[in-house]
């Protein structure tokens, strides 16, 4: 099966088994790792991408529920070697300990900003409440929003 | 695997006519879950989601009709009105969960867990189905909801949506969980108050094969109200002791099973708890509306 998709501004083609999920072509056809593949049923997390400026699992979308339509992936956040805003806050705020959940809580965090540039505790923790870590104990990572967030609103 | 990816809802019914065997994939929570763990190899799929036909609403003489291809998102966003829709929404999955998935799935996957399911059954929507040429078919919600992961959808037809009569009164959808996302209900009730007709009505869900009203729960609900008066003045007290046995019938009309999420006991007690706190939030409602 041929899907043909706009890939972080790039159209993409890419032909792979007409049962594959979207991660799986991102991941094993176009060779963007950055999205983990963990859970497969949409429990942690760690594979959210934008279809359609949509923050969604992207192993619970059909690699054709994709076709013609575009995605954004963590790998569109760092500019060269300029890191997202939202990336260095998990730096600083030591919300990164093995590394596996980040991509999808970077997203995850970025998709929340756009939304809601001033998140209060509660907001924060609803929007992460898909994606899961089991190393940080999620304080740090709630640290790392706030962070986020006022470097965000910094001119 | 044949991939089907029609542009128009009269597409999508053509081939489904054609292909009857095609597995209509609207979101893909549900299915691509099946699909990744090998559990489904279905001949073909029918992918629906973008379908504009089904990501629509309309209000028509009193009634409202609910596209099958909104998203809980999208109701979120667009739906405020209907609010233990909107809270039964948002119980749903998480935000990614949210953003693909939809009430036609809900309705299709027929789990006794679907959060919007018994929103349905109290609004006591009628389940709109399509079929080749355009005709629709109406059922009932408990004529279509016929068992666990069971519908009376005919192999040709599609889920249009869901078709209910506004009525004007306070409800609320409340679930029980292990925790406060990501969680299929242990159980989960809706009740409305439909003040034109002086009716109680109550859903549950997951606690029985598929969802399930409380008829005995509810007249004695709307007896409650008439003999307070409160019917006519949302301010007539009712006593606290009517609550209990209201939830004590709520209670009464579940049919759960012990399973992973919880007991049958377990379930039968969050019911009478769900259901008084329905009513009593319900008539606080009304109070503060006055």
């Amino acid at each position: 099966m041929l899907v043909r998709l706009k890939v972080n501004g790039e159209w993409r083609e890419a032909d792979v088994w007409p049962g594959a999920s979207l991660l799986f072509l991102l991941r094993e056809s176009l060779g963007l790792v950055g999205s983990k593949n963990a859970c497969e049923q949409g429990e942690c997390g760690s594979c959210s991408v934008w279809l359609d400026g949509e923050l969604v699992c992207a192993c619970l979308v059909h690699a054709a529920q994709a076709h013609e339509r575009e995605v954004r992936t963590v790998e569109a956040l760092a500019q060269g070697p300029r890191l997202h805003p939202v990336q260095e806050a998990f730096l600083e705020a030591g919300a990164v300990q093995c590394g596996f959940c980040t991509p999808g809580l970077i997203v995850a965090v970025v998709d929340l900003l756009e939304r809601d540039p001033t998140p209060g505790e509660p907001t924060i923790r609803e929007a992460l409440a898909g994606n899961l870590c089991r190393c940080t104990g999620y304080a740090k990572i709630i640290d790392a929003v706030k962070l986020a967030a006022q470097k965000m609103a910094a001119p | 695997m044949r991939i089907h990816l029609p542009r128009t809802l009269d597409e999508a019914l053509e081939i489904k006519a054609r292909d009857p065997e095609a597995v209509p994939l609207a979101g893909g929570t549900d299915l691509m879950v099946l699909l990744n763990f090998g559990r489904l190899r279905p001949p073909a799929l029918l992918e629906i989601s973008r379908l504009p036909e089904l990501r629509t609403w309309r209000r028509e003489n009193g009634r409202f009709f609910l596209g099958a291809g909104l998203t809980y998102s999208r109701i979120l966003s667009s739906l405020a009105e209907f609010r233990p829709l909107v809270q039964a929404s948002r119980s749903v999955g998480s935000p990614q969960i949210r953003n693909r998935g939809t009430v036609g799935g809900n309705l299709g996957t027929a789990s006794p867990a679907g959060d919007a399911l018994p929103v349905l059954a109290a609004y006591d929507a009628e389940i709109v189905l399509v079929s080749a040429g355009g005709r629709t078919r109406r059922l009932p919600w408990h004529r279509f909801l016929v068992g666990p992961k069971q519908t009376s959808l005919a192999p040709d037809e599609l889920i249009l949506g869901a078709q209910w009569t506004v009525t004007r009164g306070p409800g609320s959808f409340s679930k029980v969980g292990t925790r406060n996302a990501m969680v299929i209900a242990v159980a989960s009730l809706c009740l409305v108050l439909d003040e034109d007709r002086r009716q109680v009505r109550v859903a549950l869900g997951s606690v029985g094969p598929t969802v399930l009203r409380a008829p005995e729960a509810e007249a004695f609900a709307a007896g409650v109200l008439g003999a307070a008066g409160a019917w006519d003045d949302p301010r007539a007290p009712v006593p606290e002791a009517a609550l209990e046995e209201f939830g004590e019938r709520v209670a009464a009309a579940a049919r759960p099973i012990d399973d992973v999420r919880g007991t049958a006991a377990y379930r039968r007690h969050a019911c009478r708890v769900l259901g008084r706190r329905a009513l009593s939030w319900a008539l606080a409602d009304r109070r503060l509306e006055h």
